[in-house]
């Protein structure tokens, strides 16, 4: 196989480089916006930390094309296994990572409350990333690599999302009524008025009276070595991986794999061998759940060494007394998860335009309880958001691979409406493919792979719909013998 | 911008996808792929670079050799012959 990239015969230097020349021009963008902020403010670390892991997220991502949309919907619409096995990957990494961290005392994770929103939430959003081509860390990465679809993905999950949470009028008709007795004993503050708003009804009637733990919790052994190692790092992380790799061999790989290698009786070592084909396969993918798997950990780690040498819980705390009050929550908190998380910042991305356009947005447990609407130069998980862009944007642009995808009408409505889906999905659920499912299962809370199955179960019907409408369109056109 | 898929010549055929992002690259890809016969060249263009990862396991899956591959600012040619 003859392979030419990046090389114009008969270009001058400038055409040759230019696309790296603004490579490098992002990276050093970067580098002079920290520089500017610690001179504002040395503890603007504490935010650049998020800048800065979002960067080398959206590189790993763009370097690996890794999408966890991709992991379930390549599966059923083309039958490849490679970005599943790059998920599963990451995920060994990051739980192994996140039990040093845990171990160590810096860790930031809370389990996420285990009921059948999970699922519901998750059913929802892996029908929605089948149109919109990327779950939302991969849309965030895509949008770096110039598609402009995904900039409409990104839009559409923020405001589907702020919409959502503060739902109410009609809507509440569909709360039951103990969600409203169950949120009057709460004892929320007057002006958040609990018991309008479905949302709220949702959260506070219904969520908080729900168990979140981790498997070592569950079992009374959270505290100990032995319940983080043993049964939330391998039984709830290292063990599922390797029955879904093993799965995924047997389902997608093997028999390709035996062709291949002509093995007609093959022996358990063939077996091995022919898994860790399948795993090393795609060594771009592999390499980026490596890379994304250990990061994800060191975000967790690094952000819990800074919360103890700032002496905060919630970077609120910190945005207070560097005199920022503006957009904190009742409780002077704002979104700070302190690791990888993508759909709730993009909330608050929505939900802050949406209140500048007049429309209250802080009588919600969401925004006006739990996570604020800061302005979004002061939203840090924003930042890691943006960082995912530049980031990818940096290594597309190097690799001669950034072009400006302009939507036609086919391709915005479905990356809208998908985007609608998977923010209405991921605000039932509690969080996306990564604050769901990757940050979940990763730190032995079992609730991610109830996302998963989820997850699978929306993308599978996904698949079937989009495959009946290019089935359909193509016989529409004509003209198209395929 | 739309698809477009047409025979170029014996056993030759032309797969256009550009301006389409995932999935429908990989996607259009499996069904022209079922359609030509052994031995058959497609020549795809795309301009997704997510898809192609897809793509190449797709074809090193199904035994389909990818014969030559010319990428440059977004935009790729590749040849596929099928198995």
């Amino acid at each position: 196989m003859s392979v030419n990239a990046g090389v114009v015969q008969g270009s001058g230097w400038l055409e040759q480089h230019r696309s790296k020349l603004y490579s490098a021009g992002i990276l050093l963008a970067v580098v002079l916006g920290s520089i500017w902020a610690l001179s504002i403010d040395s503890r603007f670390l504490y935010l650049l930390v998020y800048v800065w892991f979002g960067v080398t997220y959206g590189v790993l991502l763009q370097y690996g094309r890794f999408c966890m949309a991709a992991a379930v919907r390549d599966l059923f619409a083309v039958r490849v296994p490679r970005m599943a096995v790059g998920m599963m990957i990451a995920v060994g990494l990051y739980s192994l990572v996140a039990s040093v961290v845990t171990l160590s005392g810096f860790s930031s994770f809370h389990p996420n409350a285990l009921g059948w929103h999970i699922l519901i939430g998750g059913l929802i959003f892996g029908f929605g990333f089948v149109f919109t081509g990327g779950c939302a860390s991969g849309s965030l990465y895509k949008a770096g690599e110039g598609n402009l679809n995904s900039v409409l993905v990104i839009f559409s999950i923020s405001f589907s999302q702020a919409l959502v949470v503060t739902s109410g009028g009609w809507l509440d008709s569909f709360a039951p009524a103990s969600w409203a007795e169950s949120a009057l004993t709460k004892g929320m503050p007057e002006e958040l008025t609990v018991t309008q708003g479905w949302f709220d009804l949702f959260t506070a009637g219904y969520v908080w009276d729900l168990k979140g733990a981790t498997l070592a919790d569950m079992l009374g052994m959270g505290e100990s070595t032995f319940g983080i190692l043993f049964f939330n790092t391998f039984v709830n992380a290292l063990l599922p991986v390797m029955i879904i790799l093993v799965a995924l061999y047997v389902f997608y790989a093997r028999k390709g794999y035996l062709r291949k290698s002509g093995k007609t009786n093959p022996t358990f070592a063939d077996e091995l061998a022919g898994i860790w084909a399948m795993c090393t396969s795609s060594r771009n993918t592999a390499l980026a759940g490596i890379g994304l798997g250990i990061f994800a950990g060191l975000h967790m780690w690094v952000t819990g060494v800074l919360r103890e040498h700032y002496g905060i819980f919630n970077f609120g705390e910190m945005l207070s007394a560097m005199g920022y009050e503006q957009g904190l929550s009742i409780q002077g908190t704002v979104f700070d998860p302190g690791y990888w998380y993508i759909t709730t910042q993009e909330a608050q991305w929505g939900g802050w335009v949406m209140d500048k356009l007049g429309i209250d947005m802080m009588d919600s447990i969401f925004f006006g309880l739990d996570n604020g609407l800061p302005n979004p130069l002061l939203n840090a998980p924003g930042f890691m958001s943006i960082g995912i862009i530049l980031g990818a944007a940096i290594l597309a642009l190097a690799r001669r691979e950034f072009k400006w995808k302009i939507p036609t009408l086919e391709t915005a409505t479905f990356a809208i409406l998908g985007g609608i889906f998977m923010g209405i999905g991921a605000r039932l659920a509690m969080g996306c493919n990564i604050g769901a499912f990757f940050a979940t299962v990763t730190n032995g809370d079992p609730s991610g792979w109830i996302f998963l199955l989820g997850m699978v179960g929306g993308g599978y019907v996904g698949v079937k719909v989009f495959t009946r409408w290019m089935d359909w369109k193509m016989a529409r056109e004509g003209g198209c013998d395929l | 911008m739309a698809m477009s898929f047409e025979q170029t010549g014996a056993g030759e055929w032309r797969l256009d996808v550009k301006g389409y992002t995932c999935p429908h690259p990989q996607m259009y890809t499996k069904k022209a792929m079922q359609k030509i016969a052994s031995g058959d060249v497609l020549t795809l263009v795309f301009d997704n670079p997510s898809s192609g990862e897809s793509i190449l396991s797709m074809c090193d899956s199904d035994g389909n050799d990818i014969i030559e591959r010319d990428e440059l600012d977004g935009n790729f040619v590749w040849k596929i012959r099928k198995a």
